[in-house]
């Protein structure tokens, strides 16, 4: 896939649904087939408009969840209640429809392996996804830098990729993967029970010292505490970049 | 002012910031007239519940830029931004 | 909560005490925001600019309501009055959150929302209308949601 070019005034251009997979309950990944992609960078989203018979226009913005070396193009998208949006790309989206995209945007939290590392990402519920096109990018790349993940969810069965992270923290030079389950945990859980905080960050994340490049994503409080806590242990305040999904999430 | 769970970022309106400026923006540089800070757009603090978009220095949270769309036009308010950068196109 | 004039006299004051001390109204509405979406069947609970207004002599035409953090939206005087127009404190039986415009909001929901200034701080009263701040952006002057007047123009 060519590095993507983010240049220039973008248009609108259809993909056509190839595969859909659901992550959760909740959330489901978009796999598209776009002809004349440009190709994107970790990171990066797309705008999706949905127009309606009537001609009634919706669009709303998704992070792009592929990395920039896959051959297809996914979207993870999280229903969320009354997203009138959402609920149709959750609910209503078949094999083989088409969706009008326009993208890749986004130039600030975006990660390449020439950015070096090590690489943080701190992800809270859907604010996982441009952090897995991140740590895709990172596998794909087989960069020799440390990429460690902190994911917050509900429970166990909120986990969005879950297989796939079970898998690459087994590989070679694979990420470490520390999940954080708030809500419940399934029998025999050894792991974080509670919200990222400062105490569980002084223990998970790369010391300030060997000059980590921070990225975090989620819901807006959950995004600025953690900023917050990571300055606070001595990250520079340039290196923490924050994506901000709102009060409940993208 | 507005709530700050509402709130989001700079990479949340790149899409219209995309339709006025022609190019990408949330990786264009911005400094606060208020603060003085230098931030990436991306960074700056958003906020979209409203007729147009309010963008927010997120150091001292002067307004630094308006965005109004309406029919066939887009009205931008400059605010407390003291500049703005864009990388130049290649 | 102030009212002024349109030299920014002051005319009437209320602290949030004695503010809480004028009778109020339990107001059931549905509210139509400018990006297309409408919320039926709101409830709120305040008190009426008619009851702020009363036994007031002035000669205003219109108002601006004015907020923290400099935020305008002009109204014309006579779609606050007659029951069509109040200062909220409480939303759905609680306490009006900061989200919400909470302390306290313009509520006037024959119009477009943007006009339902959060966190107002008072009227102006005026005898001629100029634009707010989304009306200097291009939204319509007045707003009428039933004839969609979202822009200037409209």
């Amino acid at each position: 896939m060519a590095r993507a070019a983010v240049r220039g005034r973008l248009s609108w251009v259809l993909g056509e649904v190839v595969e859909l997979i659901d992550e959760t309950s909740r959330v489901r990944t978009i796999v598209l087939d776009v002809p004349d992609w440009p190709g994107h960078r970790a990171g990066q989203h797309v705008d999706v408009r949905l127009t309606a018979e009537d001609g009634y226009q919706a669009q709303r913005s998704y992070s792009i969840a592929s990395a920039p070396e896959d051959e297809r193009l996914s979207l993870t998208v999280e229903g969320i209640p009354d997203g009138e949006v959402s609920s149709y790309l959750v609910g209503e989206l078949r094999v083989g429809d088409m969706l009008e995209l326009r993208g890749p945007v986004g130039g600030y939290f975006v990660w390449d392996v020439q950015m070096g590392g090590p690489l943080l990402l701190i992800g809270g519920g859907s604010g996982v996804v441009p952090l897995m096109s991140m740590l895709r990018h990172h596998q794909a790349s087989a960069a020799m830098l440390g990429a460690r993940l902190l994911y917050s969810s509900r429970s166990w069965d909120d986990v969005i990729y879950r297989d796939e992270l079970e898998r690459v923290t087994s590989s070679t030079n694979g990420p470490e993967v520390v999940h954080t389950l708030t809500r419940s945990q399934p029998p025999g859980w050894t792991g974080y029970t509670r919200r990222v905080d400062s105490q569980m960050l002084a223990e998970t994340a790369w010391p300030a010292s060997s000059m980590p490049s921070a990225f975090i994503c989620g819901p807006t409080p959950f995004v600025e505490s953690v900023a917050a806590a990571l300055v606070i242990l001595g990250y520079p305040p340039a290196s923490v970049k924050t994506e901000r999904f709102g009060p409940t999430g993208g | 002012m507005d709530s700050d769970a509402m709130r989001v970022d700079g990479n949340a309106v790149s899409g219209i910031l995309g339709e006025v400026f022609f190019q990408e923006m949330t990786a264009a540089r911005i400094a606060c007239g208020g603060c003085g800070k230098v931030e990436a757009v991306g960074a700056e603090h958003v906020y979209t519940q409203a007729p147009g978009i309010v963008m927010r220095c997120c150091h001292c949270d002067s307004v630094l830029l308006v965005v109004a769309h309406t029919e066939q036009t887009y009205r931008i308010g400059l605010g407390k931004a003291r500049w703005l950068e864009l990388a130049e196109e290649r | 909560m102030t009212l002024e004039d349109e030299m920014g006299v002051e005319l009437r004051r209320w602290s949030w005490e004695s503010f809480q001390g004028l009778a109020s109204d339990e107001i059931r509405a549905d509210i139509h925001c400018v990006t297309k979406w409408s919320k039926l069947d709101t409830t709120w609970e305040g008190v009426s600019i008619d009851t702020l207004l009363d036994g007031l002599d002035h000669k205003a035409t219109h108002a601006m309501a004015f907020s923290e953090g400099d935020y305008l939206t002009n109204l014309p005087l006579e779609d606050l009055l007659d029951g069509k127009a109040w200062v909220v404190f409480a939303y759905d039986g609680l306490p009006l959150e900061p989200e919400h415009g909470g302390p306290a909001r313009l509520l006037v929901p024959h119009l477009y929302f943007w006009k339902s200034a959060k966190w107002v701080r008072g009227l102006r009263l005026m005898d001629h209308d100029e634009p707010g701040f989304w009306e200097s952006y291009g939204y319509h002057i007045y707003g009428d949601p039933w004839r969609e007047q979202r822009y200037a123009g409209d």
